[in-house]
């Protein structure tokens, strides 16, 4: 097969190839062929006419949760990538906390065969880092990264023990992949709902302080330094972290970290009068918190934007707010949510897609996150001057947790294609390709 | 009909508004005792009281209303009923008012977004308890006329009080300076946003108050390090004898009851001169009344 795409005359923003102009992006047997400032003629080529619009790698998210197997309701992998590429993603990193955690390659390999089904985007699992999450033992690593794991985590819970940790980043030295942590030091979160501050004082919910996640990043970062192995932080959300994590990469430890499009647009006023919908964990954070976070991904001390997709059921968020159950979905927000950082001035278009593409190709060593030849036809096409209304009614995902209901945002995906081939155009999931 | 969630959202006429029916509450007061003559108020106690829930029922019945008394003991909340649906099937019997207290902060809101009757809120979690604070101010207002001016110093655990951070709204909003004090352990942060003062030293703190309202301690927070004994936050936060000498002269005491004797208050200053801590308990049927009156 010799199926050819012509991407004519779109803005073409390639931050790892330093491209940022216009371009013919021609795509051949499911690579990139060529990049050209003048115009292509390309005989048989199906032509896609860019003008006005971004051409831009495809999305990769390093943090979503897909929920199968194991909690069917909230999201499979099916829709999980439905999601995806109505986002603009072309692969997303599966965490491992699903019902049956994968902790086994028998996850790993039913995660993948899903994956494949679904045809969509692709899908890279995360394995666990100790056995069913439980933070006593490690798990298999070796044969979950022969089964396809790009890295391990117990997202959605810290290893409190720091000896067990210390343990699990010297010995994924062995296959030089990433640890990526939860931070969170439970004894410091204890049975808080919100993050401290006068939100919680105000609706008296009992307050995390952002010691519980600060002193577990500090934690990790001597255990790196003593290991030499490769830490990536999970969804930072404290200025705190911000400062360790620049002073660690000013020493050359090899640290990568992600920011969630959440804490870096709402504070913990978004809590408003207990809107569970605005509880996650890491907890929204004060406005301090939000600016650095916001300095950090423009100077490149965050590496990546990762939205947490985290699914959940209405009766999961119908309750008390402390009760509530933590996480929102983000798959279908994050391009809106980043551009509006280049809309404010914090940061440029070309940052932008930085922050989604080589950002976390490059944390993870995955392939793709960029558009020279030879890379996967992964390819995002934006209209950047599209305003639209953030509708949980018409997402792609089965769960509609945001806090983005309503939201007015600027700058859309029209197209994403995945491996050449076409997967999602104006709101219309390709399925049968 | 509309809700009292908290004291958060109302202003100041509003609640002198509502003040000034509790006057007419009063024992031998002018108020109607049939406006709730055929109607029925609903008390869903979701965690144990004595003086809230008994307090919300003398005021029910004697304006009139019927009151179903429902607690969470024995009913299918330990069957794992949600909140909603429990509260969705009481509401379907067809009370004009839901009184709730509830463990959890923010309750009576989520509550409030799903049913068509009104929801008063008589304590929930360490968020607010809106009722203590109006007779908290309805008594001081009988002492003092008005707050304005008035110094109002509130001492012990304020993080997990929700008697505080109603008290300092609502005193607040009619004109008192509010000032708490306690371990920094138990002093969250944002009390300057709600309009408190905040200060550690209660002994420098005493001299300026005019009333003084303790706070009751929940014991089992020794055990999670909040204070090392109640011995000596006693020392430390207690309301003495000693202490009390050291108050301005016709300075009140107050205490939202239930009172630990001898930890937070001196059992001699609870039952001295000074206190009016029964006058609270008195003065809360007929701010109750006013509030059922009001809102339903």
């Amino acid at each position: 097969m010799s199926a050819q795409v012509l991407f004519s005359r779109g803005r073409v923003i390639d931050p790892r190839n330093g491209v940022d102009g216009v371009r013919d992006v021609l795509v051949r047997d499911g690579k990139v062929a060529e990049v050209s400032e003048a115009p292509l003629q390309v005989a048989g080529a199906q032509v896609v006419d860019a003008r006005g619009r971004w051409v831009l790698p495809g999305f990769i998210d390093m943090h979503v949760h897909l929920r199968e197997p194991g909690e069917e309701g909230k999201e499979t992998i099916l829709t999980g990538c439905r999601a995806a590429v109505a986002g603009g993603f072309t692969a997303v990193v599966a965490m491992p906390n699903t019902k049956l955690v994968n902790d086994s390659a028998l996850v790993t390999e039913l995660v993948l065969s899903r994956a494949r089904a679904a045809r969509l985007c692709r899908v890279y699992p995360a394995g666990a880092i100790t056995k069913g999450l439980k933070g006593e033992e490690l798990a298999e690593m070796g044969e979950l990264i022969s089964a396809g794991c790009v890295c391990v985590t117990d997202d959605g819970r810290p290893v409190m023990n720091a000896s067990l940790m210390r343990r699990a980043l010297q010995y994924s030295t062995l296959f030089d992949i990433p640890v990526m942590v939860h931070e969170e030091d439970l004894t410091l979160s204890g049975k808080g709902a919100m993050t401290e501050g006068p939100t919680a004082t105000r609706l008296g919910l009992l307050p995390i302080p952002p010691s519980a996640e600060i002193v577990m990043v500090a934690r990790d970062l001597v255990l790196l330094e003593e290991t030499g192995a490769r830490l990536h932080l999970a969804h930072i959300s404290c200025e705190g972290s911000v400062r360790l994590v620049r002073e660690a990469k000013k020493r050359g430890l090899r640290v990568t970290a992600e920011a969630a499009p959440h804490h870096f647009t709402l504070d913990d006023t978004a809590v408003g009068q207990y809107d569970t919908h605005a509880k996650m964990n890491p907890p929204l954070r004060l406005r301090r918190d939000v600016e650095a976070l916001r300095e950090a991904l423009a100077d490149g001390t965050i590496d990546a934007i990762a939205t947490d997709h985290a699914p959940h059921g209405v009766l999961d968020k119908r309750v008390e707010f402390e009760k509530g159950i933590n996480g929102v979905v983000g798959l279908e927000t994050a391009l809106g949510l980043a551009l509006a950082l280049v809309h404010e001035g914090v940061f440029s278009p070309l940052k932008a897609v930085e922050l989604l593409t080589v950002g976390p190709a490059r944390a993870f060593g995955l392939p793709g996150g960029h558009l020279a030849p030879g890379a996967p036809a992964d390819v995002t096409i934006v209209d950047p001057d599209a305003e639209w209304a953030v509708d949980a009614e018409r997402f792609f995902s089965k769960s509609r947790n945001t806090p983005f209901n309503g939201r007015l945002l600027k700058g859309r995906v029209t197209q994403t294609w995945v491996g050449g081939g076409l997967v999602f155009a104006d709101g219309q999931i390709k399925e049968s390709r | 009909m509309r809700h009292l969630l908290g004291i958060e959202g109302w202003r100041r006429e509003e609640i002198e508004t509502l003040l000034d029916r509790a006057e007419a509450h009063l024992p031998g007061g002018p108020a109607s005792t049939s406006v709730l003559q055929g109607k029925v108020v609903a008390n869903l106690f979701f965690e144990d009281s004595t003086r809230t829930r008994t307090s919300f029922e003398m005021a029910a019945k004697t304006l009139g209303a019927q009151v179903l008394n429902w607690t969470a003991q024995g009913s299918s909340v330990s069957k794992g009923e949600t909140l909603l649906d429990t509260v969705r099937n009481i509401e379907a019997t067809g009370p004009v008012a839901l009184v709730i207290r509830h463990r959890s902060s923010g309750a009576p809101h989520l509550v409030a977004q799903h049913v068509r009757c009104a929801v008063i809120n008589a304590g929930d979690g360490t968020h607010e308890h809106p009722s203590q604070a109006l007779l908290d101010a309805f008594t001081l207002r009988k002492h003092w006329g008005r707050l304005d001016g008035r110094t109002v110093l509130i001492v012990g655990d304020i993080l997990h009080s929700r008697v505080a951070r109603s008290n300092i709204l609502c005193l607040g909003a009619l004109g008192a300076r509010v000032m708490v004090c306690g371990p920094p352990t138990l002093l969250p942060v944002g009390l300057k946003e709600l309009g408190a003062e905040v200060t550690t030293n209660l002994d420098a703190a005493l001299p300026q108050a005019d009333a003084v309202m303790c706070l009751r301690l929940q014991l089992e927070r020794q055990t999670e390090s909040f204070f090392p004994s109640t011995r000596e936050f006693s020392r430390l936060f207690g309301l003495t004898a000693a202490r009390a000498e050291r108050m301005k002269p016709g300075a009140l005491v107050m205490h939202p009851g239930p009172i630990n004797r001898g930890v937070e208050l001196a059992p001699a200053v609870a039952d001295g001169a000074r206190s009016v801590i029964l006058e609270q308990v008195a003065n809360g049927v007929a701010v109750r009344r006013a509030i059922l009156e009001v809102c339903s």
